[in-house]
């Protein structure tokens, strides 16, 4: 139970991850430390607070749109996808 | 030259003395950036101005501001995006229309819009508002960043900025200025200016003189950030009459707009309350409901913060800019409210003008301290530092 892994996608790139970690962890665990861009599209952005206060990592799961990394577990069979804009828009959630 | 405060007014105001060729020093008891500028939504604002002085220096203020944005408009993230007042039925359209027209006499660009054109030029706006108005003139910067580029820009004309140096007193030598002391050491100067906001009645009262300026306080809702779905700065038309009044109560209208960073800020509030930040979630409930009211969409979208912020208010709304009616020397640019931002730079341009002797572009008259000789200054000693964990629960 406690080394149990579990598969998900990041971008369409497979990945693993121990059961329990949140999408942050399982991300910096895989070697991947950025998963936005600041609407500039110049500044990286990935975990910050850690604590879901500062919606810096912000990205895609599922079928939910901006979720924040550092909060949501990691689910055998999740497709995670970096946001194709920094947060919501009102078609995501229509 | 002291400029104290390195806030918006103080550092516009230290760029304008120092572009006239005079040596200027600032000084915070914090640092930049310690109080109202870092508390605010960074409006500059021509359509929630009654036609009168306060509009004349906010018509000015504007074209100064556009003068800075051609050089360091990105680093102050300044969007000239427009405002846009709803009506959310036909007697306050009447009443919008009614302002409208009496600005447009005054050299406001006003553009009435029915609601057809409302939600043309903001889509996402309810389809239940009477019509609504554009404004052109209306801007926007990211008030931090404007105040530290106005700060650098005067560092680059030779200003000095000290951090943490509290005002203590003044030193006068019969009757003139010679010395400002602060907790940092004495610096001697024959010109001091109080640009601390909401504190500069306490700052005045330190160096002698006294000022009738409150904190009129304001809360602000932050949204997660989004893509650009909202264009304008948007807000209902009784925001103008919550400006305006004199009550000590609770005061609600919608303000909303978006930010470079793609955060959304919902405003806004009025209250006196001294400079208590003790949160409030009625009111942030009562502003997240007004918004979503203008912008349905709001509703599923998540707020991450909210902040707390002191405006200073002068008790006829007018911001106080000019010298101190007892101790020459001794000058004041304080009491913008809300206005701060939007009026610094030309409240700069008026300080410095009366400071060394220059011909004014605006009348100052409207604004002269003198006004309010003989009125008894606030009896209360405000706090230093807002803690609301010192107040009982």
């Amino acid at each position: 139970m406690r080394n149990e892994r579990v598969s998900f996608t990041f971008d369409d790139v497979p990945m693993d991850a121990q059961r329990g970690q949140t999408v942050a962890a399982a991300l910096l665990a895989g070697g991947v430390s950025s998963w936005r861009v600041t609407r500039s599209g110049t500044r990286r952005r990935g975990l910050f607070c850690g604590i879901g206060n500062c919606f810096d990592c912000l990205v895609d799961v599922n079928d939910d749109h901006a979720v924040r990394a550092c909060l949501v577990p990691v689910h055998d069979g999740d497709r995670v996808r970096t946001s194709d804009s920094v947060g919501y828009s009102p078609e995501h959630r229509a | 030259m002291v400029v104290i405060g390195a806030g918006m007014v103080g550092a516009a105001t230290a760029a304008a003395l120092a572009a006239s060729g005079r040596r200027v020093c600032v000084v915070d008891r914090t640092g930049p950036l310690g109080g109202t500028t870092a508390a605010g939504e960074g409006n500059i604002l021509v359509s929630d101005k009654l036609p009168g002085p306060e509009l004349t220096l906010a018509l000015r203020s504007i074209a100064l501001w556009r003068e800075f944005a051609a050089e360091h408009g990105p680093a102050a993230e300044f969007e000239p995006k427009g405002g846009i007042v709803v009506a959310h039925d036909e007697q306050q359209l009447a009443a919008l229309r009614d302002l409208g027209s009496r600005q447009a006499a005054a050299g406001v660009t006003v553009q009435p819009l029915d609601a057809g054109a409302l939600r043309q030029a903001e889509p996402r706006l309810s389809a239940d508002l009477a019509g609504g108005a554009l404004y052109p003139q209306d801007a926007q910067v990211q008030p931090m960043r404007a105040a530290l580029a106005y700060l650098a820009l005067a560092r680059r004309r030779g200003a000095v900025v000290v951090a943490g140096a509290d005002a203590i007193a003044l030193e006068t030598t019969p009757g003139l200025v010679s010395a400002l002391v602060t907790s940092r050491g004495r610096i001697a100067t024959a010109v001091v200016v109080n640009a601390c906001g909401p504190w500069s009645a306490d700052v005045a009262r330190r160096l002698g003189s006294a000022l009738p300026v409150r904190p009129r306080r304001g809360r602000i809702l932050v949204t997660e950030p989004l893509p650009v779905v909202i264009r304008h700065k948007v807000y209902e038309a009784d925001y103008v009459s919550a400006v305006a009044s004199d009550s000590a109560g609770l005061q609600c209208s919608a303000v909303v707009e978006g930010t470079a960073s793609g955060t959304v800020l919902i405003g806004s509030t009025r209250d006196a309350a001294g400079f208590s930040v003790r949160p409030d979630p009625a009111a942030l409930a009562e502003m997240a409901r007004r918004a979503t009211a203008l912008f349905p969409f709001l509703a599923a979208v998540r707020a991450i913060r909210a902040y707390t912020g002191f405006r200073p208010a002068s008790p006829d709304h007018l911001p106080i800019i000019g010298a101190d009616p007892a101790i020459p020397g001794l000058f004041h640019a304080t009491g913008h409210e809300g206005a701060g931002i939007g009026l610094a730079p030309a409240t700069a341009e008026l300080i410095t003008a009366l400071i060394t002797g220059a011909e004014p572009l605006v009348d100052p008259a409207p604004f002269d301290p003198g006004r309010f000789a003989g009125h008894d200054p606030p009896g209360a000693t405000f706090p230093q530092v807002s803690a609301w964990r010192a107040e009982p629960s």
